[in-house]
């Protein structure tokens, strides 16, 4: 058994929220200015070259780079051969707690969604665990935007509805979406499981770096497809017009009942932000 | 070549602004999200004095970052601008003639926009980093109890936004769009 205390946790998800929150990962950055690259509508580029000067900024002077610091989705890979001594859940609260204070990031959590008062300190964060094997483990910090978050849809499809479903659904959920996440977006999509499992893969599909293809060659090209497709809508940054509407299309996949075919899309923006570490 | 306009912007100035036009902003501006437009409409509701003074005002959708000491703001980009549709038509016929924020608007703003002179303007949503360095001061001037959600007032020095939808209803989210595409062929 490897020993851990809930304070080495605790450090390292403080850390990850401020480094996610002011420095956007590499492979966001080299998708942006390659879709710079790409962009033959002058005002769609004028904006991407706002929005890589944006991100710049926020790296040179560790300053979050989005004012919507997010809700703090973490997701826990805990090897089976570690003890965590101490309360591993309140050490990730309490990580996020410490993180969002020292990095002076928004708090944008309510306590209720009702009666909506703010919980000053961003806490519940969104804990996802995952028990592998091994001596080690890996925890991402993910903040998530709500401009983008509220774009998201989920439908449980007829099998009838097949690929053409999917797809015309894909497309739907960003037509609908619209200038309102802040385009260009990262597409995730969760394909079959159960209605929650869905919305948990669109999720995690937006961790996936942006440029790298689902290991199944059929989605790979799914994804490719999705992206082509989504980048002949005319929306462009912003939605001001332009080719470069989206970055990314990343989709998950997994079995599912025969008489299903849930699909979830999960919408971010192009402040997608994640921050690995491993223990 | 951007216009520069300085606030407060009247009624015949919005009336001269078009979409797609982009504009730099300078002088003063008001931040308000959804709970601080909520508790304005409530006191318009019953006919109570307003803590700021709408007239030719200009309302920025923005809930910012925690200044770090020896700034004047945090990161300060646009909000979804749809969630205050509730409240625009209200706030536009007390007086407010620009808005700035992301996203589509309801029919009802657009109305009250034509109707009484006034625009919407679009500022670059995730940019909050670069947007926050045109904004010199802020100060909280009411509702200190919703954190970021407060009502500031911001001295902002050549704000870049774009109007998106003009007080005729022209509508850049659709010309730029179509424009985009006709290019395509
Ligand atoms: S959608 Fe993304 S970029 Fe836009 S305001 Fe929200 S977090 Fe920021």
């Amino acid at each position: 058994m490897r020993e851990m205390t809930a304070q080495q946790i605790t450090d390292v998800v403080r850390r990850l929220c401020m480094e996610a929150n002011c420095h956007l990962p590499q492979d966001m950055k080299a998708r942006i200015e390659e879709s710079r690259d790409q962009e033959s509508w002058p005002q769609a580029r004028e904006i991407l070259e706002r929005i890589i000067e944006n991100y710049r900024i926020a790296d040179a002077h560790d300053r979050p780079i989005c004012q919507d610091t997010g809700m703090a989705c973490v997701f826990v890979k805990v090897g089976q051969e570690v003890h965590i001594q101490g309360n591993l859940t309140e050490a990730i609260h309490e990580g996020v707690r410490q993180g969002y204070d020292q990095g002076y990031l928004r708090k944008s959590v309510v306590r209720d969604p009702l009666d909506r008062v703010n919980t000053g300190d961003n806490t519940p964060a969104m804990i996802y665990y995952d028990l592998v094997p091994g001596d080690r483990v890996e925890i991402t910090v993910a903040p998530k935007g709500f401009g983008s978050e509220n774009m998201s849809q989920i439908k449980m499809l007829k099998p009838s509805d097949g690929l053409q479903g999917v797809k015309d659904f894909i497309l739907k959920a960003v037509e609908d979406a619209g200038p309102n996440p802040c385009p260009p977006i990262v597409v995730g999509v969760g394909v079959g499981g159960t209605f929650d499992k869905a919305a948990l893969m669109a999720k995690q599909a937006l961790l996936r770096p942006a440029g790298s293809h689902n290991p199944v060659p059929f989605y790979a090209q799914l994804e490719e497809e999705m992206l082509e497709a989504i980048n002949r809508l005319g929306m462009g940054p912003q939605g001001f017009g332009g080719k470069t509407t989206a970055l990314a299309v990343n989709i998950e996949q997994c079995p599912t009942h025969i008489a299903g075919l849930p699909v979830a899309v999960n919408i971010n923006c192009h402040v997608t932000r994640h921050q690995t570490e491993v223990l | 070549m951007p216009i520069s306009l300085t606030t407060p912007l009247s009624r015949e100035q919005a009336r001269t602004l078009k979409a797609g036009d982009s504009c730099l902003l300078s002088g003063v501006i008001y931040t308000a999200r959804d709970a601080a437009h909520k508790r304005l409409c409530d006191l318009a509701a019953q006919g109570k004095e307003l803590p700021l003074d709408l007239k030719d005002a200009v309302i920025y959708f923005v809930g910012p970052t925690p200044a770090r000491p020896g700034e004047a703001i945090g990161s300060a980009g646009p909000t979804t601008s749809y969630r205050m549709d509730a409240y625009s038509p209200t706030l536009i016929a007390l007086g407010q003639t620009g808005m700035i924020g992301k996203g589509k608007r309801g029919l009802e703003v657009i109305d009250a926009m034509k109707t009484h002179g006034a625009v919407y303007f679009g500022a670059i949503g995730g940019c909050g980093a670069l947007l926050s360095q045109c904004i010199k001061k802020a100060e909280i001037i009411a509702y200190e109890d919703l954190g970021a959600e407060a009502i500031r007032r911001l001295e902002v020095e050549n704000f870049p936004v774009v109007v998106v939808i003009d007080s005729q209803g022209n509508n850049l989210y659709e010309t730029g769009r179509a424009g985009y595409l006709e290019s395509q062929g």
